[in-house]
């Protein structure tokens, strides 16, 4: 066997032959063709009909989007100017610019001060939402809804500033009183805050002048996209506390306390959100005082928090559930009491846990908003159905006001989401 | 401090002299008197004093709330009363399931509504399942373009509100179709599709089927949902008999052509007997008449409803089907199995479990958002019971808690049926 072999070898290579390319069909764009758009006659007949499908969609709106007019002063001036061709006619969005922005009713000199509260909205949030910022930045967080409401709605210094005072007094109270027990401080914070507040009130009716600095504008006059973005910020920071508590009430072992969370909790993810806005229209003034005259935003305010807190509660409350039961226990075996257990052993980890979900019932949220314009409150998409499309200049723009409002509402949510994902790479604390 | 000291040499003593039954008394049981601060401070006093300042505090709430209420309903001259259900509604509904004039009661304008929201919905829950899968399965693709096009449709439909996408086809539905002068004459604008189905501004109008030798009325459905049913248990009994012929002899008999002859041929059989022909939309006058009308606004809503909780579905089918670990493919595939027997063995199985609630949550979302048909005139229970009923009468709370009650009720019902679903799908570990 060997010497045939031995006799066979005549020319033993000794160098590599260089390696040559690859041929072209299994390399570069090619290949990733190949593999991704046309890997089997199914999957190529499925890249032409998407192809094709793009195509349609395309075809038909470039030339609509980038052949359309930003200048005219109505529809029919708008559609003299076409000729017959098919155009978006944006002028719509800037002759109402400000409409869709702010409502019809809001003084429009006063523009200004909204536009203040909404880019400072982004001070506030950012030491929340990134936590690389100084720290000293929750101090604008935490003082910025007093700011927002004395710049959105005017009016008299004093009543912002009693209520903020409110909440200074109860933190006194509780920080005194923490070291005994957490409820008696938390209580007592809370009844303390109350009173501030009852004090405050009248304070407020006394030190009022009668012409403010700022001039007081009735929240219905607002409207637009404002009015979104009120409701929603509002209604989310409003819902948290309230759901956190919900959450942990329906934990208790304490079964009166579990029934109440319970039967609020299904009662309200029960019923469609409509109902529960009906109910502020026309149902929630016959439960206050005679005459104390809460108005619509209020009313509208108090059930969408209900509403959003009641999903926020379950949210949470599966996220308690997902933690291992050895993080109770421990916090029990370190002698920590429920309060300091909850506050420093099993909330931080069960809010991490969910915030995809509550990022997702915020985004929800703040598309749900728009429901208001059912109860004929004029915001973005109730200004688009109501005062433009009503009007003799505009009658008849539907695409371009929609879509308007389909790219408002896509850009805030998908942004929401997008960093909802961010948040959840950046405290994904185990080693995968 | 010393006292408890003694106490636990006294007990070592014991310990010592009785041998092994040590466990007996180890300290005496605390003899101090009750105290008013133990109510807080002790663990055993401490929940049933929470508990009854929590009721306290709720009845003062649900006192105050009841005492402004009656206090508003007698300044206003109000009563609560469910009368006005029997008295005449007194307006018309232009899409309705059941008999229903302007006289008929509230009452059976309420039931009109329930009758339309259950439509919508359900018509909405097969559409936005079929829409669901498809997408679902598809972002699965291998193909790139495939799978970015429906990452874009979820992306697209899941952040614009469901009320703007509500109103957009509708719109679509009222100023983009032809109304129907346009379907008439010899140089008409429009044609109907395929002559059978019209598409105008007023809604859409395809082919109804009607039995000419019939009993009349909802017997002749009856009918042919009874010989649905018994189809259904017949092919059921060939599958049954098919498992144990495979269990006996290993090879699996083919019921294909069985199960199809089952399907159609009862079915068939009957629609002929019934005289089943099919009544095609006419233009007469100003409008189309016979065949099936489905009014704009159901379709607006059925429409958007379907397309908006579809790409939530997709998202659940995505991530059911991820779900499945890649070693059960690989198992599967092991095992000898085709990709589809392993699709339909190992994986759909086990991604149903992970896909059927969300799923079913879905569909309660679609029930309740189908709330959403006031914004576009469909007459459900929201629009009929909570608006125009609500509006005439006056009655704000009784219709408010009569719709609230219908929806918890559909809520409800929902939530029983996953609850049942879970606990047959549960794992059941031994």
């Amino acid at each position: 066997m060997s010497d045939t072999h031995a006799q066979s070898v005549a020319f033993v290579r000794d160098t590599a032959i260089p390696p040559s390319p690859a041929p072209a069909n299994a390399a570069g764009p090619v290949k990733w063709m190949r593999d991704n758009l046309f890997a089997t006659w199914a999957n190529a007949l499925l890249t032409v009909a998407a192809i094709y499908v793009i195509f349609l969609v395309l075809s038909a709106t470039l030339p609509w989007i980038f052949g359309g007019l930003w200048t005219t002063s109505s529809l029919a001036e708008c559609r003299e100017v076409l000729q017959g061709r098919s155009a978006a006619c944006f002028s719509v969005l800037t002759d109402r610019w400000n409409q869709l922005l702010f409502g019809f009713k809001y003084p429009v000199d006063l523009y200004w001060r909204p536009t203040v509260a909404f880019v400072l909205l982004f001070v506030a949030a950012a030491p929340v939402l990134f936590f690389d910022l100084p720290r000293k930045l929750l101090i604008v967080t935490a003082l910025y809804p007093f700011i927002a409401y004395y710049l959105i709605w005017g009016g008299t210094i004093w009543a912002p500033l009693f209520a903020l005072a409110g909440f200074g007094v109860g933190y006194y109270v509780y920080s005194h009183l923490v070291h005994r027990s957490f409820a008696i401080g938390f209580f007592g914070g809370i009844a303390a805050a109350i009173i501030a507040w009852v004090v405050g009130s009248y304070l407020t009716g006394a030190l009022a002048s009668e012409t403010p600095f700022l001039e007081a504008v009735p929240s219905r006059d607002m409207g637009g996209f404002m009015l979104n973005m009120m409701l929603g910020v509002t209604c989310v920071s409003l819902s948290l506390p309230i759901g956190i508590a919900l959450a942990l009430g329906r934990q208790s072992s304490m079964p009166l306390i579990k029934w109440i969370c319970v039967v609020f909790i299904e009662f309200i993810r029960g019923v469609p959100l409509i109902t529960l806005l009906f109910v502020a229209n026309v149902m929630l003034a016959y439960f206050f005082p005679p005459g104390s005259g809460v108005d619509l935003f209020l009313r509208v305010v108090i059930m969408i928090t209900m509403f959003s807190s009641a999903y926020i509660a379950e949210v949470i409350r599966g996220g308690l559930a997902a933690l291992p039961k050895g993080q109770y226990e421990a916090a029990d075996s370190l002698g920590l009491d429920y309060p300091q257990a909850m506050r420093l052993i099993i909330l931080p980890q069960a809010l991490k846990i969910s915030i995809p979900g509550i990022v997702n019932i915020a985004v929800g949220l703040f598309k749900d908003t728009t429901l208001v314009s059912v109860i004929s409150m004029f915001d973005l998409v109730g200004m688009i159905r109501g005062p433009i499309l009503a009007s003799t200049d505009w009658n008849g723009v539907y695409w371009e006001l929609l879509g308007f409002a389909a790219l408002l509402f896509f850009v805030v949510c998908y942004g929401i989401s997008q960093y909802s994902q961010w948040l959840e790479r950046r405290l994904a604390t185990d080693h995968r | 401090m010393t006292r408890n000291h003694v106490t636990l040499k006294v007990a070592n003593n014991k310990v010592r002299d009785t041998g092994n039954s040590f466990m007996t008394t180890f300290t005496d049981p605390p003899t101090e008197s009750f105290r008013l601060s133990m109510l807080l401070n002790d663990t055993r006093y401490r929940s049933g004093t929470m508990q009854a300042i929590a009721a306290i505090l709720l009845a003062l709430a649900l006192f105050y709330l009841y005492s402004n209420l009656s206090a508003n309903l007698k300044a206003a001259g109000l009563n609560i009363s469910f009368d006005f259900l029997g008295s005449p509604a007194g307006y018309d509904i232009n899409q309705t399931l059941v008999d229903y004039n302007s006289q008929s009661s509230n009452l059976q304008a309420a039931i009109v509504g329930i009758l339309n929201t259950l439509l919508v919905a359900s018509l909405a829950c097969i559409t936005a399942t079929v829409f669901g899968v498809l997408a679902g399965v598809l972002r699965l693709s291998n193909n790139w373009l495939v799978r970015k096009l429906m990452a874009f449709y979820v992306e697209i439909f899941r952040n614009i509100p469901v009320l703007i996408w509500v109103i957009i086809i509708f719109t679509i539905m009222t100023a983009v179709l032809p109304g129907p002068r346009e379907f008439r004459g010899d140089n008409a604008t429009s044609s109907m599709f395929l002559d059978l189905f019209a598409f105008t501004n007023r809604g859409v109008y395809t082919p109804g089927p009607q039995f000419t030798n019939g009993f009349g009325g909802a017997i002749d459905w009856l009918l042919v949902i009874a010989v649905l049913l018994a189809s259904l248990f017949a092919t059921r009994a060939v599958a049954a008999s098919a498992d144990r012929k495979q269990a006996e002899t290993g090879v699996r008999p083919k019921t294909l052509w069985v199960n199809l002859a089952i399907w159609f041929v009862p079915v068939i059989v009957l629609l002929t007997i019934l005289g089943l022909t099919w009544e095609v939309p006419e233009l007469k006058g100003f409008n189309f008449k016979g065949g099936i009308k489905i009014g704009g606004p159901l379709i607006a809503l059925w429409f958007a409803l379907s397309i908006y909780t579809g790409a939530f579905i997709a998202e659940n089918v995505r991530a059911g089907i991820q779900a499945v670990s890649k070693g059960q493919t690989e198992a599967a595939s092991a095992l000898g199995l085709r990709s589809n027997r392993v699709m339909s063995l190992v994986v759909l199985p086990q991604a149903l479990r992970v896909i059927i609630p969300p799923l079913i949550s879905q569909y309660l979302n679609i029930t309740k958002n189908s709330s959403l048909a006031i914004a576009v005139g469909y007459a459900d229970i929201t629009a009929t019971l909570g608006g125009i009923t609500l509006n005439q009468t006056g009655r704000a709370i009784e219709c408010i808690l009569l719709l609230m009650l219908f929806y918890l009720v559909i809520s409800l019902v929902i939530s029983a049926v996953m609850n049942v679903y879970n606990n047959a799908m549960k794992l059941k570990e031994r």
